[in-house]
């Protein structure tokens, strides 16, 4: 079963991982979070879900199952900085598709994309809980909301 | 009706510059007193002053609080461990209460769930928090970590012999996620997909064990159940459901926002005293009142007060209660295609009307928006709206998704059928 890639757990992930699993009543209960240790060592999640799933005692499709579940664990590369755009309802009465345009043009990408210098990666995201701060994104763990192409502009020079 | 106490028992106490209340801050506001007179009260007697206030569900359905949690097996007999789950799942489109009350006191929650967890005997208790509120996630470890050190929390809880242990788990970004049940399956590691019921939660829930489930604003309302008594939280609603709401407005208004304020606060009254009415040059034709998946009220309606009954009389229902204003210069059709492209994306597709229905429903919406419409198609929806409703689903994403959509075939009729007619949308989109 490790045809998928060729990953390997790094010792402090498997710390980390192990420390998860310790603090958990079940082992497998610590499945999102071991997914989302290995996320924030290596951008995403490849072949080294092997692995983890042992340390689970779950069967490797099984951890596939959960993983592919969740739309912010990823499984295949992205940029040194993910843009998370919110195209739900009260987003897109105030301004979705203007961002977007604004966002696309300016990137090079459209949504899903990533760009050539492996920046950004452009995902669009379900309402963030954000709507009275609408439209609203958020780039890696940072919400930024009321945005105008100007402000998004500003923003992205954060984010080298 | 008598006028309600114009008491803010959640956010009273909220601090000016948007942040959150420490726990010293907390007890000198009165909070944890409410903890302190539950411990010294039977469980029997805390639920009993829950049912008696009126409170109901504030996820979305409105379950009276109390009786549900009557349904916990108690005593020694019970199977152990017993579960307290907190849903702070929030991703209804239109829906930011819950981040309001965790970023703001997350000490009060805390308080809610230690009473609740007394009061269903609960071992365990779960937050499920959604990856997007990484504020409200630090603000939350924080105050677990305060209670825990002043003995709020684990074993013993104030000397009184009550014990709890709560975890704080955070989601990855699943709309699913937020139904009850589906989230216990998330908890156990497992992919998430709802499972059948029966049986009850409070039979069968997290890891197969007797479980109550409860969203954020819920829990929140418990201290002042308790601090206030049954018949003086009675007082602080319009309407025979008790309590306050945490009401929300987006959309194109002056001021969006979140506020306390009684329950059964008229439409009319948010949009126009609390949100400051519509941005210059735009009209209010309307609201989807609770969250994406409730039905859409009209402008005319907007008089009818935000409770869990009054709204059903003009055909639509509390849920979440934070409402989304549609103006006039917002195309109907887009807004509905947006919202079943939301619900289509977030299907898990375990059952076929939903998985084949929502990106079929999409995809006629997305012809008519833009002008390959054609006669028949509107009926092929209304079709599907029954198709997709309620009792032919697994779950209830896709009834919830029916209820926009089929409100607004009824309310915008005419502007689909211009659609259609015209072969284009009249407002450029």
């Amino acid at each position: 079963m490790t045809e998928m890639g060729h990953g390997r757990l790094t010792e402090e992930e498997r710390r980390e991982i192990a420390a998860e699993i310790a603090g958990s009543e079940y082992p497998r209960a610590a499945a999102s979070d071991a997914l989302k240790i290995v996320q924030r060592h290596r951008g995403w999640v490849g072949g080294e879900i092997v692995e983890v799933a042992a340390m689970l005692g779950m069967a490797p499709a099984e951890l596939e199952s959960v993983a592919t579940w969740y739309s912010l664990i990823f499984r295949e590369p992205v940029g040194r900085h993910v843009i998370l755009i919110c195209d739900s309802v009260s987003c897109w009465i105030t301004g979705y598709r203007a961002l977007l345009d604004h966002l696309t043009g300016r990137l090079g990408i459209g949504l899903g994309g990533t760009t050539a210098d492996a920046r950004f990666t452009l995902l669009p995201v379900a309402c963030l809980g954000a709507c009275e701060q609408a439209p609203a994104m958020m780039v890696d763990e940072d919400l930024h909301g009321d945005l105008t192409p100007e402000k998004i502009d500003a923003i992205l020079e954060q984010y080298p | 009706m008598t006028e309600p106490l114009r008491e803010k028992p959640l956010t009273g106490h909220f601090r000016p510059d948007g942040q959150p209340v420490a726990l010293a801050a907390y007890r000198e506001a009165g909070g944890y007193r409410a903890l302190a007179k539950a411990l010294g009260q039977e469980p029997q007697e805390i639920t009993k002053t829950v049912i008696d206030s009126h409170l109901r569900g504030r996820g979305g359905a409105g379950f009276p609080t109390g009786t549900k949690w009557k349904f916990m097996p108690m005593g020694p007999e019970a199977r152990r461990p017993k579960y307290l789950t907190c849903n702070a799942d929030e991703m209804e489109p239109g829906t930011f209460k819950d981040r309001l009350l965790m970023e703001g006191s997350p000490h009060l929650l805390l308080e809610g769930m230690i009473i609740a967890g007394h009061a269903l005997q609960a071992d365990h208790a779960y937050i499920f928090l959604r990856w997007a509120y990484r504020r409200a996630a630090a603000i939350l470890e924080k105050a677990i970590r305060e209670a825990y050190d002043s003995g709020l929390l684990g074993k013993n809880i104030l000397g009184s012999g009550t014990s709890l242990d709560l975890h704080l788990h955070i989601s990855a970004g699943r709309y699913m996620c937020g139904e009850e049940k589906t989230m216990f399956t998330a908890l156990e590691g497992r992919r998430p997909l709802p499972r059948t019921a029966p049986p009850h939660v409070t039979t069968s829930g997290l890891w197969g064990k007797p479980t109550v489930n409860n969203n954020v604003e819920t829990l929140c309302n418990v201290p002042a159940v308790v601090g206030l008594g049954a018949e003086r939280y009675r007082q602080l609603s319009h309407t025979g459901d008790g309590g306050t709401k945490i009401y929300g407005v987006s959309g194109k208004v002056n001021r969006p926002g979140g506020w306390e304020l009684p329950m059964g606060t008229t439409m009319r009254e948010l949009l126009e005293e609390h949100a400051g009415g519509m941005q210059k040059g735009l009209a209010c034709r309307g609201a989807i009142p609770g969250g994406a998946s409730t039905e859409i009220v009209l402008e005319k309606d907007f008089d009818a007060r935000m409770d869990f009954n009054e709204l059903q009389k003009v055909g639509s229902r509390l849920g979440t209660g934070t409402m989304i204003v549609i103006d006039d210069r917002t195309c109907p059709v887009g807004l509905l295609l947006n919202l079943m492209l939301f619900f289509a994306r977030e299907s898990c597709g375990w059952c076929t009307p939903c998985r084949e229905g929502l990106p079929w429903i999409a995809r006629l919406l997305q012809a008519i928006e833009e002008g390959r419409g054609e006669p028949g198609d509107l009926e092929i929806l209304e079709e599907h709206v029954h198709l997709l409703g309620p009792g032919h689903t697994f779950c209830m994403l896709a009834p919830g998704a029916m209820e926009p959509l089929g409100s607004g075939l009824k309310h915008f009729r005419e502007d689909f059928e211009r659609h259609i007619r015209e072969k284009k949308c009249p407002w450029g989109g």
